[in-house]
């Protein structure tokens, strides 16, 4: 069944053809082009945010595309649901399971493809195709254990079953390793290998570029919703694929003196999180922050940024030390919260601004007040706030730091993204930390307000305040940041004096590889 | 108390039972799919109405049945449009349905009957009539076994017994068949039939129509076969002890027959003995022996008789694109 005719043998198994996806405001994905050929395993690198899952969403019909077009194996298919991609032998495995945690694996396998009223006949069918598959592909699985009873790696071989059951030529797998432990990792790429083999198609999503030179024959890299480049694999890189994935736009440098720092501000020791799934997020992460210095955290999104900002805001629990000025403060239970860390003088600035630090559907003097609406400021007396005095308030901090519309009474989510985090920023700032953790200042900013946002951050350090400047863009990091760490798989895998580095040598860092390992040789920067 | 008390309390107990079978299993059926349903009260009604009002103008109950089922069908439909099309809140569509329901019957009830929200007393074909076995009478005359089969399971309407088949009914479709499957999967993970080329929208709304049915069931049975006619609210929250009984159940098709069973057992004692004597204790008085299904109905929804843990995507409407 392997060796039916094409109507064009030369025709590429894959094939994108200007595809674009935007999401309200947000451009997923920008103009599309992707050819893959039959029996090849293609990598798609990028990072978290760039548009892979998005597209491969749309290739799989769940999304559907602004526009562009579909060709499977020459053949232009009008992918309008999961159903017609199914039909056309794609087969996904998600990066969340689609699974139904109470169900069998044999349930979950037939699903939707169960192929007559009385499910007992696909059941039996499916028993058997599975021992089948376990053998060729050690693809080994109980199939009548519930799903909730197994391992993640196991999980994701029902996921692997259910695209083989339901025959298909094609399989997408989206960041599969991200719940992995190694071991299960290096099973998984051998089950590649062996699938790809029979003459299956693989995609890869991942933003691990190890992944990506051990298992892969092609590779293409996504940066903010475009394809910046498609490679083969054995003629790239580790560095290459990095740079491109992080890419280098235009410099934008801010002023910077040198300044005195003083003593040691923020530690932070031994810092480890564990997310609600298990999978252990941040690993003994330490460090400090000095008086007047700025820490920059650089990595690609999705090696234990969030939840480094989390758990030194206070949003979610942590274990290990965390110390202010000498101070030890909880980080886990009593005391630990997001106001006690604001009481202690740590002020944050969430990388989520819509999420975390703003009520969009609120005032924009409101916003002002939030998390310090109980001092007293904001307060006529121990009952009543004192409104009037907050939109004062606001007006000033709105003109101080160029907010427009310069109006207290103006909706939040009216304002633009630069003037949101300005909100953000000038609620933080005004009420003068010790310490000021930032996640991803400007994200979504224009280029006027970044500039803008880059000089309070300095300004303030001048003032001797430890900043802590979580950034994935590495120009901002470059521009701010005093010192950079770099952090790799919930680690920091390597520190350096922003001086005395370059943005190759911290593209290796952040692609996993650290120094004196011998793999790659550090090369100069081509900047 | 003797032998052949015990029997007739289990006799109204299958009577008093049967409603909240029904009610419950439609329940099952919404809730299985993830749409949860607190209108099942305003279903049940106004299928009670509308069965009743019809039995009373063309005579016929089974004229009736139908027009119950239209109904009970419609506000199911309501509901699913809010709640799938739509993707509104679940609890608001289904207090909206049992107030529409309440107020809908009342009014339309004056309106045409003028009896204060009743309608006309049924006889005849107008009502659902106890259906005797076959040698109800010798049997019963075996002692010990006898009275089970003319006492107990002899002598009921259709309606009841259409309701304990539909227990084993309900759990062949859940269990046995595709479209079992694919609505116990569409209640936990509906990205998971969603990604299996199956609409989720469709398997929904089968499900909330099923639900529909079921109420309309359980309504006309109540007022043409229970009683002889409609009377204003006559549902009396039956709706929602089925709710707890659902949770009770564990949203199990057996379970909850036993829980229903359970549920019209108190019933049946509090209207056999009115007033209990416990030595030493006093008369319990008939209020309170009336209140114990709603007592047992609050000690199921605040938790205390374990955990039970409902479908993982009920209550939630799917959206797709973010």
């Amino acid at each position: 069944m392997d060796t039916k005719v094409q109507h064009d043998s030369a025709a590429p198994m894959i094939e994108l053809r200007g595809i674009s996806k935007s999401f309200g405001p947000v451009q997923a994905n920008k103009n599309i082009n992707l050819k893959v050929n039959k029996g090849s395993i293609h990598g798609i690198v990028g990072e978290n945010g760039a548009g892979k899952s998005t597209l491969m969403s749309i290739l799989y019909g769940f999304y559907k595309s602004d526009s562009g077009e579909i060709y499977i194996n020459g053949k232009h298919i009008n992918i309008t649901d999961s159903h017609v991609a199914i039909e056309a032998g794609i087969g996904m495995v998600h990066q969340h399971f689609k699974l139904v945690e109470n169900f069998t694996v044999l349930e979950n396998v037939i699903l939707g493809t169960e192929n007559s009223f009385l499910i007992n006949p696909a059941l039996n069918n499916a028993r058997v195709l599975l021992s089948d598959l376990a053998s060729t592909y050690s693809l080994e699985v109980n199939p009548d254990a519930l799903i909730e009873d197994l391992s993640v790696g196991h999980q994701q071989r029902v996921e692997i079953l259910k695209a083989l059951y339901r025959q298909a030529d094609i399989l997408i797998l989206d960041e599969p390793t991200g719940v992995l432990t190694p071991a299960e990792a290096d099973h998984l790429f051998n089950i590649l290998r062996n699938l790809s083999k029979e003459g299956k198609t693989i995609i890869l999503i991942t933003h691990k570029l190890k992944e990506i030179m051990s298992v892969t024959d092609t590779v293409s890299v996504m940066r903010r919703g475009e394809m910046t480049a498609t490679l083969e694999t054995s003629k790239t890189n580790p560095q290459e694929l990095a740079e491109l994935m992080v890419g280098r736009s235009v410099l934008l440098r801010v002023e910077k003196d040198t300044t005195e720092v003083g003593d040691k501000s923020l530690e932070v020791h031994d810092l480890s999180v564990t997310d609600k799934r298990g999978v252990t997020a941040l690993k003994n992460v330490s460090f400090h922050v000095r008086k007047g210095e700025i820490l920059g955290i650089a990595g690609v999104a999705g090696n234990g940024q969030t939840e480094l900002l989390e758990a030194l805001g206070g949003i979610s629990p942590a274990t290990g030390t965390m110390k202010i000025d000498g101070e030890e403060i909880p980080l886990l239970g009593k005391g630990s919260d997001a106001r006690s860390k604001r009481e202690y003088g740590v002020s944050h600035v969430p990388e989520d601004r819509q999420k975390l630090g703003l009520i969009l559907d609120f005032f924009a003097w409101e916003n002002i007040a939030f998390g310090y609406h109980h001092k007293d400021e904001f307060n006529r007396n121990w009952l009543l706030m004192d409104n009037g005095k907050t939109r004062e308030i606001a007006r000033e901090e709105m003109a101080k730091f160029d907010i427009r519309p310069p109006t207290p009474n103006n909706l939040v989510k009216n304002f633009s993204g630069g003037n949101q985090q300005k909100i953000v920023l000038a609620r933080e700032l005004e009420q003068h930390p010790k310490v000021l953790i930032v996640g991803q200042p400007t994200r979504g900013v224009d280029i006027g307000a970044i500039e803008f946002i880059h000089q309070k951050i300095i300004d303030l350090r001048n003032k001797g305040v430890a900043i802590l400047l979580v950034s994935v863009e590495l120009d901002e990091i470059f521009s701010l940041s005093d010192r950079v760490a770099v952090l790799f798989d919930g680690k920091i895998i390597g520190e350096r004096i922003t001086e005395e580095t370059n943005e190759s040598e911290l593209g290796l860092l952040m692609a996993g590889i650290e120094d004196g390992s011998g793999e790659q040789p550090v090369m100069e920067s081509v900047a | 108390m003797d032998y052949l008390t015990i029997i007739q309390i289990l006799d109204s107990m299958l009577r008093l039972s049967a409603p909240l079978i029904f009610a419950c299993l439609a329940g099952l059926f919404s809730e299985r799919s993830g749409i949860f349903d607190i209108g099942l009260e305003g279903k049940m009604l106004a299928s009670a109405f509308f069965s009743a009002a019809v039995a009373a103008a063309t005579g016929s109950v089974w004229l009736g049945l139908m027009a119950g089922l239209t109904a009970s069908m419609v506000l199911a439909a309501i509901h699913g449009f809010a709640s799938i099309t739509f993707q509104g809140n679940q609890l608001i569509s289904g207090v909206a349905i049992n107030f529409l329901a309440s107020g809908m019957t009342a009014l339309i009830g004056q309106n045409w009957f003028r009896l204060g929200g009743r309608t006309p007393s049924l006889s005849g074909d107008g009502r659902f009539l106890p259906i005797e076995f076959p040698f109800a009478e010798s049997i019963g005359k075996i002692p010990f076994l006898g009275p089970i089969y003319s006492e107990l399971l002899s002598g009921h309407t259709i309606l009841v017994y259409v309701a304990l088949l539909t227990v084993p009914f309900t759990w062949w479709l859940l269990f046995k068949t595709r479209f079992g499957l694919r609505l116990r999967a569409v209640g936990e993970n509906p990205e998971a039939v969603d990604t299996g080329g199956v609409s989720v929208s469709f398997l929904r709304y089968r499900a909330v129509l099923i639900c529909g049915l079921l109420c309309g069931l359980g309504g006309a049975y109540l007022a043409t076969g229970m009683a002889a006619g409609f009377i204003r609210d006559m549902t009396a929250g039956k709706g929602f002890i089925a709710l707890a009984a659902l949770i009770f159940a564990k949203w199990r098709p057996a379970y909850a027959l036993y829980a229903c069973l359970l549920f019209g057992f108190l019933e049946a004692i509090a209207i056999r003995y009115q007033n209990i004597t416990i030595e030493g204790v006093g008369t319990i008085p008939v209020q309170f022996m009336q209140a114990l299904p709603y007592i047992l109905t609050i000690v199921i929804l605040a938790g205390l008789v374990g955990k039970a843990i409902p479908p993982k995507a009920g209550g939630e409407p799917y959206v797709k694109e973010r």
